[in-house]
């Protein structure tokens, strides 16, 4: 817990250094239409950096045994997380109804393995249905490839 | 004001289509609610593109209603499940699960829905009538005072939120910073985008709302091992009925907790201690005190009846400030905007019709809400018997369309996925992400109004504190900020020992 805490302290401290370089280059005091855009970026970041600062000096203090997260815990949220960073990588080339019908049939076959006919018809049922609510009865595009760019829409 | 504008509301409200809307928004919002990974503000979020072809005042009674079915799915997997499903449901599980336990489900779910519909209806009520004058009031703000409304909104993040005040100010902060990068409005130039083109448009707080509470809370509820030990649901007429007979015995329960949830309310993160205070309240006044906690049915009256009259309250600064007082009507607040709306007090004189019409929805829609919860009960609790591993890619696909389609950007996708992970990590490590998400709404408006105030004063801060109405605001969040650090020293001249923090710093 103590790791993480600093870890995520010192990224905070990180981003906020990052905007303080920026703000600096914009410019933080008072320009020709009052305060320049780097004013209020600059004390957010700099107020941000300080807390974080402190935040971390404390966890250091703090020891703790409990641990951030174990590998039994873990392995389940990187079976979702990884799959679904696949599925968005999908949906860039083949549209968001082929990606999340062939996500949710190798979730529920790998995670779940439920029986192929469940899977066929959940992700097959899914896509179709999104398809009818968003893209025809609310008008609302999503990401197409080439199926359906073969089957005409 | 008078009662003109309420009729009018009414004639709005009660067109069969804006009922029908109605009642598809608190099903979808009851489903919402029950579903692991889905709360109110991220469900409004998702099904928020599909409003934009709808008017205004239909599409704004679709996703107050999701928001009331969330409410009350919230009651139902705390019960039934000891599963609480938002912050402010934590309470209901003290009483309510043992309650389910012993077989007596029915009664707590009827006595839940009761109360979280009386709280909602005192606070309604109370909407109606301080409304109106609140937006006169808040037309005569100049910048000083919206920005001191903000610091008051974000003080009381740090002062009341019940977490560590230090997590909340890093949380508010980095969504100011987040809120910030893209084009300044102000000067027309780039900031923080080190010249890449996708960080021009900045970052969207819908998408990180999905991330952040979407992602982020299935990654946590798979993390736990996601198994539901569900009791059964005992719901019969014959026991609802007889509920309604016990009910009035604690009428002082209800209105305490209707009060307390409406002044918690208004102010964000307010939803969460009413909750608390209600139960805590409760059971200092009752007879039966050593019940509480074994399945006493005024445990769950009490936090049911005070987290829905806080959640209507939120509703409040929205309409009257154009200040969202949560995260929910923080997405709504967006709508607001995306349907070409100004949100803010200029509403009650530009677009009556839309103020009115959602206020007397919120009448309406509580109505059919109560009636349909009961109905459905068993059919909401199935929804829970769905096996994770369906349920799980389900509800990622949704989360993916739902970002994908605020603007039609796959990059919003993939901040969907950074902020889930975020999400996650924050919520493991104490950092609220409620006033992460205010502060990226509220940032453009804040930044503006604290530059165009100092414009006014010609770069001096002492115009916040020398304008009465600032004045008084600023001083209040300054209290709010110095509260965490005041607390220890205060509680140490009275040699009065700290108390447990209990489960209220979940959020």
């Amino acid at each position: 817990m103590r790791a993480a805490d600093l870890v995520t302290a010192l990224a905070l401290m990180l981003v906020g250094g990052v905007v303080i370089a920026d703000a600096l280059r914009l410019g933080i005091g008072w320009g020709l239409e009052g305060p320049q855009s780097g004013f209020f970026p600059f004390w957010l970041a700099l107020t941000m950096t300080v807390t974080a600062a402190v935040i971390a000096v404390r966890a250091l203090r703090r020891p703790t045994s409990r641990p951030f997260v174990t590998a039994t815990q873990l392995r389940p949220v990187v079976a979702v997380l990884a799959p679904a960073a696949a599925m968005v990588v999908l949906m860039e080339g083949l549209g968001l109804y082929v990606a999340a019908a062939l996500y949710l049939g190798f979730y529920m076959r790998w995670v779940g393995r439920h029986s192929w006919p469940t899977i066929a018809l959940l992700s097959l049922g899914v896509p179709i249905l999104t398809f009818v609510i968003f893209e025809q009865w609310f008008l609302v595009p999503m990401p197409k490839g080439p199926l359906e760019a073969w089957l005409g829409f | 004001m008078g009662f003109d504008n309420l009729f009018l509301g009414f004639s709005i409200a009660v067109t069969p289509f804006n009922l029908f809307v109605a009642v598809v928004g608190i099903l979808l919002g009851t489903i919402i609610g029950v579903l692991p990974g889905l709360g109110g503000a991220n469900g409004v979020a998702i099904l928020l593109p599909l409003t934009f072809t709808m008017p205004p005042t239909s599409a704004i009674i679709l996703l107050t209603s999701i928001y009331w079915g969330a409410l009350f799915g919230g009651a139902i997997t705390s019960i039934l499940f000891n599963i609480p499903g938002e912050p402010w449901s934590v309470a209901t599980t003290f009483d309510g699960y043992p309650l389910a336990r012993q077989g007596q489900g029915g009664q707590a779910l009827t006595a839940a829905f009761t109360s979280s519909f009386v709280g909602a209806f005192v606070s309604i009520v109370l909407i109606t009538f301080f409304a109106p004058p609140l937006a006169e009031i808040a037309l005569k703000f100049g910048p000083p005072e919206f920005f001191a409304i903000q610091l008051l909104t974000f003080s009381s993040f740090v002062g009341l939120g019940g977490g560590d005040p230090l997590k909340s100010l890093v949380s508010i902060l980095l969504g100011f910073v987040l809120a910030a990068v893209g084009l300044d409005t102000m000067t027309g130039q780039l900031r923080m985008t080190f010249g890449v083109t996708e960080l021009m448009k900045g970052f969207d707080f819908i998408v990180a709302v999905i991330g952040l509470f979407g992602i982020g809370e299935i990654l946590l509820s798979v993390e736990e091992g996601l198994r539901f030990h569900g009791a059964r649901t005992g719901m019969k007429l014959a026991v609802v009925l007889d509920t309604w007979r016990i009910l009035p015995r604690y009428w002082r329960t209800f209105v305490r907790g209707a009060f307390i949830g409406f002044w918690m309310g208004f102010k964000p993160g307010g939803a969460t201690p009413a909750s608390f205070m209600s139960y805590a309240f409760a059971k200092r006044f009752s007879k039966r005190a050593d019940r509480f906690g074994k399945g006493e049915l005024e445990g769950v009256v009490a936090p049911e009846t005070a987290a829905h009259a806080a959640g209507v309250a939120a509703m409040l600064p929205m309409i009257t400030l154009g200040i969202p007082g949560s995260p929910t009507a923080a997405v709504m607040l967006g709508g607001l905007i995306i349907w070409g709306l100004q949100p803010g007090p200029m509403l009650f004189k530009e677009k009556p019709d839309f103020v009115w019409g959602l206020i007397a929805s919120m009448y309406t829609g509580n109505i059919i809400g109560v009636l349909m919860v009961l109905a459905l009960v068993p059919f909401f609790a199935a929804i829970l018997k769905i096996p994770f591993a369906i349920l799980t890619p389900l509800i990622v696909v949704v989360c993916a369309i739902g970002s994908y389609a605020v603007h039609n950007s796959m990059i919003d996708v993939w901040y969907m996925l950074i902020f889930g992970v975020m999400g996650y990590v924050f919520k493991k490590l104490d950092y609220p992400l409620a006033p992460l998400v205010l502060a990226l709404v509220l940032g453009d408006l804040a930044e503006n109004a604290l530059r165009q105030s100092l414009i006014m004063s010609q770069g001096s801060l002492t115009i916040f504190f020398v304008r009465p109405i600032s004045g008084i605001i600023m001083a209040v969040a300054v209290f709010f900020f110095a509260l965490p650090a005041l607390t220890p020293w205060w509680r140490g001249r009275r040699g009065a020992p700290r108390p447990v923090e209990s489960a209220a710093s979940r959020h």
